[in-house]
């Protein structure tokens, strides 16, 4: 039996400290909805609490961003370009692991440390040449240039993460398989696929994520206001010379939060083992 | 003679699998077709920009304009220029404070998040949010935060009695390098703190209980067990943020674009004003190579870290 103080005793060492944490980390995301949701009258006067909305909830911001922006076509154009982009880089992914994680051949050392360098680079290094690139694939203005350099940064990540679970996976089925007649590429779809299932399931939702959250390439590659993706349409489009529309900004960052957000509920121990695959294995 | 025969039926099944599984594991015609998606991807579209940008680097480059070979030129004038040596004090600055607040606050966190029983998946999905949400969109609650009129955290401060009047945040050129390492550490904690906790939860429970019946206190076990061990993780973490850390752009282009008087510029946000804005494109592709040599020394060091785990 516990003494009442030392079954209290975990609250102060623990969930106490604890606490700042989750409040560093929630409160700019609470304080986007309370922002988005409060009338002008109310935001833009310096003597009211700032945390609470006290003169009641207003839509007039997302109103504004569906009436008076191009808001859904930018979410729009992130969907297709993150859609598409996550099905190329995760089926090129698979491809690539399969011969990494199971096969010997010539350069398969080395292509294993490309890749690897890849999953490094930062897109902030190439983004300069790679406009040039885009520019002379005629891509440039269209959601094709994003479609195409967003596997730049996914392929080597979905590589990288199916390559680690597809090593965790014993290999004897897949050659009982090979000698009842199967080709590989039966194997890999018949046998291997279906109990990798995870792992694809990991490295199509950070493909996703990744593709989503993207602002660099998007930014640079695409400058028509009716093709920009989310991210670059709220920052750029909304801000119209020194006036700001902070309702309507933070209106735009919820919605656009929000599908990584259900998706991130959903998925959540995908997200954490993906988060690590890198790190830990 | 049965048993003989038996053993050299036997050796010869051995030598057929051996053989067998040596045939399935070579496949090169089919590893080269699986692989070649990926490899001409990696040709065309990485490959290829970066001897573009090295080209670049050695160029008068302009939007447009192939540009004419001009040496090393374009890093003598960097070199030689307080704009791009602003840069790189900044980007010393910001990537060494993000990442020493990132490393310290993500292993006092590992740690507390490793002991919680209660709440412990709402608390760890809470803490991993800002990890998830897109940057460029979180950022700008926080240029609202700080925004010079109406900003959520004077007014905290002015309430609480802390200070008396509104604190520039980002006109100031210090204080507007702290927000961005405050956003920045914002942003990439959780994943130093959920790896971390990761790597916590790897080792084995045994050892901290040898450590404690030999003596050793909780700070001792720490220090004995669990950052020995946890070394591995800790460097990959460490050297992965490295990289991205510096090469940061979104967070400070969103909030500062490299101003006040280029105090925040990094790589990234100084070679983008370079290359696209003013359409250097020469001097703008010199500056992001700066990023080069480190990215080389990072690959260096983990590959090595990634090979001595996996002989192990």
């Amino acid at each position: 039996m516990m003494s009442p103080a030392r079954r209290l005793r975990p609250l102060f060492t623990l969930y106490l400290p604890v606490l700042p944490f989750v409040l560093f980390a929630l409160f700019p995301l609470y304080f986007m909805l309370v922002t988005s949701l409060k009338k002008n009258a109310e935001l833009y006067d310096v003597n009211s609490v700032p945390f609470l909305i006290k003169r009641g909830v207003t839509l007039g911001h997302y109103q504004l961003l569906s009436q008076d922006t191009l808001f859904w076509s930018w979410f729009v154009n992130s969907l297709i370009v993150s859609v598409a982009a996550t099905v190329i880089s995760v089926v090129i992914g698979i491809l690539a692991a399969y011969p990494l994680a199971r096969l010997r051949f010539p350069g398969g050392d080395s292509f294993g440390v490309a890749i690897f360098i890849t999953y490094l680079v930062p897109p902030s290094l190439l983004f300069l040449p790679l406009s040039t690139v885009v520019n002379r694939l005629g891509l440039s203005d269209s959601l094709w240039a994003l479609v195409v350099t967003y596997p730049t940064f996914l392929v080597p990540f979905c590589t990288w993460l199916l390559l680690g679970y597809f090593r965790t996976v014993p290999r004897e089925i897949e050659e009982c398989a090979m000698l009842d007649g199967c080709n590989r590429l039966q194997t890999l779809v018949r046998i291997l696929l279906p109990v990798a299932v995870p792992g694809v399931i990991c490295a199509a939702l950070f493909a996703f994520t990744l593709s989503w959250n993207e602002f660099l390439y998007a930014l640079v590659f695409v400058s028509p206001a009716e093709l920009k993706t989310m991210t670059v349409g709220v920052f750029s489009e909304l801000i119209r010379g020194d006036i700001y529309y902070w309702g309507g900004l933070m209106a735009g960052a919820c919605i656009g939060s929000l599908p990584i957000v259900v998706a991130y509920v959903f998925f959540l121990d995908y997200y954490v083992s993906g988060l690590t695959a890198g790190a830990v294995k | 003679m049965a048993d003989e025969d038996v053993a050299r039926l036997a050796a010869r099944g051995d030598a057929e699998t051996a053989r067998l599984s040596d045939f399935l594991v070579r496949d090169t015609p089919v590893a080269y077709a699986f692989i070649a998606p990926a490899f001409f991807l990696l040709l065309f579209l990485v490959a290829y920009p970066f001897v573009l940008s090295l080209w670049f680097s050695l160029s008068d480059a302009r939007v447009g304009e192939t540009g004419n070979f001009i040496g090393l030129d374009n890093f003598a004038r960097l070199l030689r220029s307080g704009i791009f040596l602003q840069t790189l004090q900044n980007s010393i600055v910001f990537t060494a404070a993000a990442l020493t607040l990132k490393t310290v606050l993500g292993m006092a966190l590992a740690l507390l998040l490793f002991r919680l029983v209660r709440f412990k998946r709402l608390i760890r999905g809470a803490i991993l949010l800002p990890f998830i949400v897109p940057t460029a969109l979180s950022t700008l609650v926080w240029w609202w935060m700080f925004e010079p009129l109406y900003s959520v955290v004077n007014w905290t401060l002015k309430n609480l009695h802390l200070v008396n009047h509104d604190i520039p945040w980002l006109p100031d050129p210090y204080l507007a390098m702290f927000t961005v390492v405050l956003v920045n550490t914002w942003r990439g904690l959780p994943f130093f703190a959920i790896t971390l906790l990761a790597g916590l939860v790897a080792i084995p429970r045994e050892l901290y209980e040898a450590a404690e019946s030999d003596g050793a206190g909780p700070v001792g076990r720490f220090w004995h067990v669990t950052v020995p061990l946890l070394k591995p993780v800790l460097a990959v973490v460490f050297l992965f943020s490295a990289i991205f850390t510096l090469a940061d752009f979104n967070i400070v282009y969103v909030l500062t674009k490299g101003g006040p008087m280029n105090m925040t510029h990094l790589f990234a946000t100084y070679s983008f004003a370079l290359g696209l804005q003013s359409g250097q494109i020469g001097q703008g592709a010199a500056v992001s190579l700066f990023l080069f040599p480190i990215l080389l020394a990072v690959v260096f060091v983990q590959l090595r870290l990634v090979r001595k785990s996996t002989d192990l």
